[in-house]
């Protein structure tokens, strides 16, 4: 049985960008989520979700491992760029998208 | 000493030198927004200079229901 740890890295690596978040896009249930859901969604470019709500060991670890104490969590290539402020803010200064580009155009 | 004094205390003693805002948004004493301008989050990025606010914090972060985070590098 893998183990929680194991759960998220599996998750992080899932897709370029990870979005750790209350809810699902279709259906967030929490305003932060939402916000930085429909950024991304605005953005256009793929990503893959993990609703922590229904994975209650991964919301209890996540914040240790990352070093960031509340959700929701975007992952980029692996690596964690913030939580909706930060996105938001890097989204309303034209920093998102570059960064979200030079992602997708690396090959690996 | 209010818990926003309190706050500022705290970043200020792991960023000695920075220049640090605490605002109470709702006056209900729990929901904060802190403003830290400081020369070392050169070369950070936002992620790196905002985890280094909330380390600051240490202890106080339990008794913070909501706090928004704003860093410039100066």
């Amino acid at each position: 049985m893998t183990n929680t740890t194991e759960k998220i890295q599996s998750e992080i690596r899932a897709d370029k960008i990870v979005i750790f978040m209350k809810g699902t896009p279709d259906f967030p249930q929490c305003g932060f989520s939402a916000k930085t859901v429909e950024i991304f969604k605005s953005l256009g470019f793929p990503f893959h979700t993990v609703d922590i709500l229904a994975h209650p060991d991964i919301r209890a670890l996540l914040p240790q491992i990352s070093n960031w104490p509340t959700f929701p969590q975007v992952f980029v290539k692996g690596k964690l760029i913030g939580g909706c402020d930060i996105v938001s803010e890097m989204h309303s200064e034209g920093q998102l998208k570059p960064l979200l580009e030079s992602a997708f155009k690396d090959s690996k | 000493m209010t818990l926003a004094e309190r706050i500022q205390a705290s970043v200020l003693g792991a960023l000695p030198g920075a220049e640090v805002t605490v605002q109470d948004m709702t006056g209900g004493g729990d929901h904060f927004q802190v403003i830290v301008l400081s020369p070392a989050f050169k070369g950070k990025t936002l992620i790196e200079q905002h985890q280094m606010v909330h380390a600051s914090l240490g202890p106080l972060k339990d008794e913070i229901h909501a706090l928004a985070i704003k860093t410039r590098a100066v």
